[in-house]
């Protein structure tokens, strides 16, 4: 050891400069390059980063039976879920391709403006906040269910209107819209209320039905989702009250223009194509029918044959085939998931087309 | 190493940390930027619009979020402090137990320490949550006069009403930390040598005077160190209240979040008051040990 070190030569004072100079050298073009790295990926959108990793990551609820719900095999199904797969049927071309991230409601901004995940399908109501760059920053795709805040109550509990719920205890879920609405309904009603807050779904109900809050509140949908895994169903009532508008829908990060367009239209192909009557049974009758029929120009537009539509929203012209070969209009999605025949039938209201006495409508495809 | 290679290479290291640090934040700052995500608090003295289930002082949904969250923090310090005296008195009890000579309550001690220790706090908590306060009946389960009355409601106690949040919260926060303090207590009395049990005994002092006079002033700065880094960690554990719908700062802070969208910001402030807290905690811990070595010097 004594001898390695009288072995050392002494460093020249210049040497350490020379060093100190390299070092911060390297350190500014570190720098540089981490400046560099994140502003060219601003000009990359990605939707070429969802092709290039040829996978789409959904950011789901995954606890909402009927929208996002893990079924016996343990995929995920609902009306959110067959979104996801519509999105990444037309960005990718191949439904399977999806990783699911179940987030909950705190986390799911966050985990877009971050990144985590390319796109949310989320019952995640649109609102000005959210929609803001000076708020959450989102792009919101068109709506693809329009629902509405309600009450759910023990049935002979004596409560039948908000009013009778004057000091009484509400179950609620944690950094929703939810939390705002009971409180402009209470306050404006002038009636005091205690709320006791959850963060996840299943912890509202869990309270709800243990007896801690007189009623729960939430999305009406997810009212009757719940209610349809209870043990006895008929025993809870959802008030009339609609406390609010919950248009839901799918969203991405509002910096990135070209993901937003070919979100906002693959809804948009899905309401049109039950507006024309296309079905995932039918696809390949009417892409013949246009093939063979050069007079169809609407329909050859839509479906990829002329106009080149798809192109100019960074998707392949044949999206819309893609799309309902895969899950179907909008209409066979709902039909699906929220039917008659389903486990959580709810009535389409709202969420019929806009010819049927619902607002569901899509702008022309030219 | 010569004098010159040492400070070449404290130089070198500390180029690097800076450099590191450098980078992470200018990393930071421009990807904060990028994703429209700047530094800003002007949200804080906005409506905050939602309503509080419990709070200290007075509030309403239209006081700004700056008021909610310092609510947040009161009911947060209100959880802590008293969870921190409950469960320093059971720690201390459970911790006398493991060692006096009962061997039925040193059995029983030692088997809820184990027990306690050994399963996750999470699941404590929602445990008495949802089974043991809100698996009550309404109509009153446990009821004396208009004195005591538990139900899942929470507890009521001459005029004084504690929610079944607060009360699962309260609970589950002490009977946990108490585990950790017992043990704490013990490692203290057992680090006390033998002899000084032997000389009290030969005195013909009491099992109880010689306990309380020359075995635990020995003990004691053995346990605050000890005592001190379980009082940190619970009160950084109350931030589990969220999973039992208690309005915590943690459980406040989520909801801001999601109103505003101002994560980072809100994580900052959540920082730095449990910073405070918990540098409050240390300090008075601190003291009171420094306290406890002096006045045992002039004896």
């Amino acid at each position: 050891m004594d001898r390695k070190q009288k072995n050392v030569a002494k460093i020249n004072p210049n040497d350490l400069k020379i060093m100190r100079r390299l070092v911060s050298g390297i350190v500014g073009l570190t720098m540089l390059l981490a400046g560099c790295a994140a502003s060219s990926q601003k000009n990359s959108s990605r939707l070429d980063l969802i092709k290039q990793r040829n996978e789409l990551i959904c950011g789901v609820s995954g606890k909402i039976p009927g929208f996002s719900f893990l079924d016996s095999d343990g995929n995920y199904q609902g009306l959110d879920v067959d979104i996801c797969k519509a999105f990444a049927a037309a960005i990718i071309g191949d439904s399977e391709k999806i990783q699911y991230r179940p987030l909950t409601a705190a986390e799911r901004f966050t985990a877009i403006k971050t990144g985590e995940i390319d796109l949310l399908s989320r019952n995640t109501t649109f609102t000005l906040s959210r929609d803001a760059s000076e708020g959450n920053g989102l792009a919101f795709a068109p709506v693809v269910f329009h629902d509405g805040q309600g009450l759910m109550v023990k049935k002979g509990s004596g409560i039948n209107v908000l009013e009778n719920l004057a000091n009484k205890s509400i179950c609620l879920g944690s950094g929703t819209t939810t939390e705002q609405n009971i409180n402009d309904a209470f306050e404006s009603a002038s009636l005091p209320y205690t709320p006791i807050k959850y963060q996840d779904l299943n912890q509202v109900v869990a309270g709800y039905l243990q007896g801690r809050c007189s009623a729960m509140t939430s999305d009406r949908s997810q009212l009757a989702a719940a209610r349809s895994g209870f043990k006895n169903p008929k025993n809870h009532i959802i008030l009339d009250n609609v406390l609010s508008k919950e248009p839901l829908a799918p969203a991405s990060d509002g910096q990135d223009q070209k993901l937003a367009d070919a979100m906002r239209w693959v809804i948009f192909a899905l309401i049109s194509a039950e507006e024309q009557g296309i079905t995932k049974l039918n696809i390949d009758e009417k892409v013949q029918l246009a093939k063979n029929n050069p007079q169809l120009k609407p329909l050859r537009r839509f479906l990829g044959i002329d106009g080149g539509l798809g192109e100019k929203i960074g998707l392949s012209n044949d999206f819309v085939v893609k799309v309902i070969s895969t899950t179907g209009n909008y209409g066979e999605i709902y039909q699906r998931h929220l039917g008659a025949n389903s486990d959580v039938p709810i009535p389409r209201g709202l969420n019929e087309l806009h010819n049927k006495g619902g607002i569901h409508i899509a702008p022309p495809f030219n | 190493m010569n004098r010159n290679q040492k400070i070449f290479s404290q130089f070198g290291i500390c180029i690097i940390c800076i450099s590191v640090i450098g980078i992470l934040i200018n990393n930071l700052t421009i990807n904060l930027i990028r994703t429209g995500l700047g530094f800003n608090f002007s949200w804080i003295f906005k409506p905050a619009s939602f309503a509080l289930a419990e709070h200290v002082l007075p509030y309403s949904s239209s006081d700004s979020y700056a008021w909610a969250l310092f609510i947040g923090w009161l009911n947060s310090l209100k959880v802590i402090i008293s969870s921190l005296l409950l469960a320093t008195c059971l720690g201390t009890l459970i911790g006398f137990a493991r060692t006096g000579k009962n061997s039925l309550l040193g059995l029983f001690s030692a088997g809820y320490i184990t027990i306690i220790r050994q399963t996750p706090l999470l699941l404590q908590l929602m445990f008495w949550y949802f089974v043991g306060f809100l698996g009550l009946k309404n109509n009153m389960f446990f009821h004396i006069k208009n004195i005591f009355k538990i139900s899942n409601q929470g507890i009521e106690f001459l005029g004084l009403t504690l929610s079944s949040e607060f009360s699962a919260l309260l609970f589950g926060l002490s009977i946990f930390t108490s585990a950790y303090i017992a043990e704490v207590i013990r490692g203290g009395i057992l680090s006390v040598s033998r002899g000084q049990w032997e000389a009290f005994r030969s005195l013909g002092l009491s099992e109880r005077k010689g306990l309380l006079k020359i075995i635990i002033p020995q003990a004691l700065p053995a346990i605050i160190p000890g005592l001190t880094s379980q009082y940190l960690n619970l009160a950084k554990n109350s931030t589990l209240a969220i999973a039992v719908g208690y309005s915590d700062i943690y459980a406040i802070n989520d909801t801001i979040i999601n109103q505003t969208g101002r994560a980072i910001e809100c994580f900052l402030i959540l920082l730095t008051s449990f910073l405070l807290l918990n540098l409050l905690i240390s300090n008075s811990m601190e003291t009171i040990n420094k306290i406890i070595i002096n006045s045992r010097k002039y004896n």
